[in-house]
């Protein structure tokens, strides 16, 4: 290039950044002016104008507030596909594949679940998704007298392989992806599934699914714990190993923030804690020496979809690039599958209103459009009756039917992330992630995520955020249909329940009598000790764990067996 | 009538981990001046009733979201009974239909709230309950 063209390109340059500087700066005296117009029109509405989370938000946004014309446009959001993944986590989003429409469902036995799978799935329902009842969460067989009064009654009661055989009747696992609400004794709800399949004929390798299998989050908010912090993270890392090789397509954890903002964290608590609940997985696997990028791609994770709406897509958004650039730029992983942040969402029922339900119906059209202009892969609806009891059939077909309405008639779904480029939802995106990073900071510096489990740290912060908005509540800062305010027509909300007889419980503990009759109790027993080996020698429990499936051994007696050794996680408690 | 303050235990009966309510509720009676005692996560009925006895409560206050209330209120108040504790208050909230909330309250429970309760009908019924007992006792 000769010196000449040189120059004029430099002062062309030049003069291209004076017109900018310039422009911005007109840019900010015309805001000047509009803004003081608007600070003297002094009357406001008495409400918060933050988010829900508390987030300050302003009343308008301009290009001031983002950096569209960025010349790292490429770095800091890209196209959808690609690092960072801000703009989705695929290509083509939902013109090649809508998300997976998968609504959350238990209640009674394995044979009243499978129907209402069944129901689900004739509805058009895409995947199936299993809420265990009490006791199986927390690792009860249905006759063991902890579980008296709660065998089936807020989800499905599952007790060995032959409850799971049942609860997966009819329904291919080969072409139905089932997702699994379990983590204190996932490993062992795994491999009932992963048993189920065999019998099936399904190659484990095709299999695909999900397990929730994120016990940080039970002990920070969900509290169905078994196992003390160590054993628990050893044992989740054992399913990432045996997965990685055995069941390559089946997503080994779901890493949620749902159970942490339904507590009453703030939307900004539910994003960092959960990503550092996810960072903490990504260390303790490549502690035990496994390489990133063979587990990484199988993570997968779950928001919880509130109330306040723009602040539920710039979480989305938000997660995504948090996630990519901590995977690529701290945990060295080389792959993109490693790097993409593939999540599940569920409208927030803690946001239901026992007041006027019908309203529910309302509140949930909202928080699934925001989930999907948030970009996620698959969501459930919550059904209007849920402040009450589980869903009717008839409340769990409208919640699905919500779905399909915004997927089919809304036109939502045809251009991707389509609130990229607004400038409140740019701003607030970035203003998440700032305080995210401040967050994973201030959980560095107390000794990382197992450290603040066991001071309290996080149960402390998620309560005082609940504490807080409820005061919000009751002084009318927060208005909420129907309970402080629209309360005409409460009275007349009478609506059909689901209701779980006393008789489930009763036929459960039948059913258990007969196969512990029916089985081989040598077979179990062995199996049973092959597995507290396992457990002594700190052997990855996955093998000796299948066998004794396969033996039908319970879900208590393995439980105990792991029990033994480990002893049981103790609460800090505190109010 | 001489100031002391209530004794409230608050009590997560069964394997319910959803504390969100209870530790909302045990800070807002705290606040209000009561003497508030949390008995932690998955107690069971016998737990929280030992406890109710040695701390010598005037209320024990039941959160429940599992849908086990029809089991776990009656058996709280029953095992009272039998430590002849039955001048204890037993009320509480959660995930209860109505119809169960007056099936409970014809065996013996006191009120219960269910979602959207502000905590400031919770603490008026609990301090109105306590005069109320207390002017009887004066009687």
């Amino acid at each position: 290039m000769d010196e000449g063209r040189g120059d004029a390109v430099l002062n062309g340059l030049v003069a291209e950044n004076e017109r900018l500087e310039a422009e911005v700066e007109r840019l900010e005296r015309a805001l000047a002016v509009w803004l003081s117009e608007y600070e003297e029109t002094s009357k406001r509405r008495d409400i918060a104008f933050d988010t829900i989370s508390g987030t300050p938000v302003k009343p308008l946004y301009t290009p001031l507030d983002i950096s569209v014309s960025d010349p790292d446009y490429l770095e800091s959001a890209g196209f959808p596909g690609q690092y960072p993944f801000l703009r989705g986590p695929y290509a083509t989003m939902y013109r090649t594949r809508l998300w997976t429409t998968r609504q959350f469902a238990g209640f009674g036995t394995a044979e009243e679940t499978n129907e209402r799978f069944k129901y689900l799935l004739n509805h058009g329902q895409m995947g199936l998704s299993v809420a265990f009842d009490f006791p199986t969460l927390m690792g009860y067989d249905s006759d063991d007298p902890r579980s008296e009064g709660e065998v089936g009654v807020c989800g499905v009661a599952i007790s060995s392989l032959a409850d799971m055989e049942l609860l997966f009747d009819g329904i291919p696992l080969s072409d139905v992806s089932v997702s699994m609400t379990i983590n204190g004794p996932a490993i062992l709800l795994y491999c009932f599934l992963l048993v189920t399949a065999e019998k099936q004929g399904v190659a484990l390798k095709e299999l695909r699914g999900t397990i929730q299998n994120d016990i940080l989050k039970e002990f920070m908010a969900q509290h169905a714990w078994i196992f003390p912090t160590d054993p628990a993270l050893k044992i989740i890392t054992d399913v990432f190993e045996w997965s990685s090789k055995h069941a390559p397509k089946f997503n080994t954890i779901s890493i949620s923030g749902y159970h942490i903002r339904e507590a009453g964290s703030t939307a900004v608590q539910e994003l960092a804690f959960t990503l550092k609940n996810g960072f903490t997985y990504v260390e303790k696997a490549i502690e035990r020496g496994l390489d990133v990028d063979e587990f990484a791609p199988r993570l997968s994770f779950f928001w919880d979809v509130h109330n306040d709406f723009f602040e539920e897509v710039a979480k989305f958004r938000a997660a995504r690039r948090i996630w990519a650039r901590h995977m690529r730029e701290k945990y060295g992983a080389r792959e993109p599958e490693s790097w993409r942040l593939r999540t599940h969402a569920q409208t927030a029922g803690v946001s239901l209103m026992a007041q006027q339900p019908e309203n529910n119906i309302t509140r949930v059209a909202y928080q699934a459009l925001a989930a999907v202009l948030g970009g996620t892969q698959s969501l459930h609806t919550n059904a209007l009756d849920e402040t009450l009891a589980l869903p009717t059939e008839r409340a769990a077909r409208l919640a699905l039917r919500t779905q399909q309405i915004l997927a089919y008639e809304t036109g939502v779904p045809n251009v991707i992330d389509p609130l990229a480029g607004s400038y409140y939802v740019e701003r607030l995106t970035d203003t998440m992630e700032e305080e995210a990073e401040r967050i994973f900071a201030e959980i560095d510096e107390l000794g990382g995520v197992v450290r603040g489990i066991e001071e309290g740290y996080f149960q402390r912060q998620i309560a005082e955020s609940a504490a807080a908005f409820q005061r919000e509540v009751e002084e009318n800062r927060r208005v909420i249909v129907g309970v402080n305010a629209f309360t005409e027509g409460n009275e007349d909300s009478e609506i059909e329940i689901l209701r779980i007889t006393p008789e489930t419980e009763r036929r459960q503990r039948e059913r258990l009598e007969e196969l512990r009759e029916r089985r081989d109790a040598k077979t179990v027993e062995r199996a049973l000790g092959r597995l507290e080996d396992a457990v002594r020698a700190e052997q990855n429990l996955m093998e000796p764990m299948l066998d004794a499936v396969r033996a039908y051994a319970t879900l208590g007696e393995m439980r105990q067996a792991l029990e033994r050794v480990y002893g049981r996680f103790r609460e800090p408690i505190f109010f | 009538m001489t100031e002391r303050k209530i004794r409230v235990l608050v009590g997560k009966p069964g394997l319910d981990g959803h504390d969100r309510g209870a530790k909302v509720v045990a800070a807002a009676l705290r606040d209000s001046g009561m003497e508030v005692i949390y008995t932690g996560l998955h107690q069971t009925p016998d737990d929280i009733v030992r406890a109710a006895i040695q701390e010598d409560v005037d209320v024990v206050a039941l959160s429940i979201l599992s849908g086990a209330h029809m089991t776990l209120f009656p058996k709280v108040v029953k095992l009272l009974r039998e430590e002849g504790a039955d001048h204890v208050l037993v009320t509480g909230g959660g995930i209860i239909p109505p119809e169960d909330m007056d099936e409970l309250q014809a065996a013996g429970v006191g009120r219960l709230f269910g979602p959207g309760t502000a905590t400031a009908d919770a603490v008026s019924y609990i301090r109105d309950w306590f005069e109320a007992s207390r002017a009887g006792e004066e009687d």
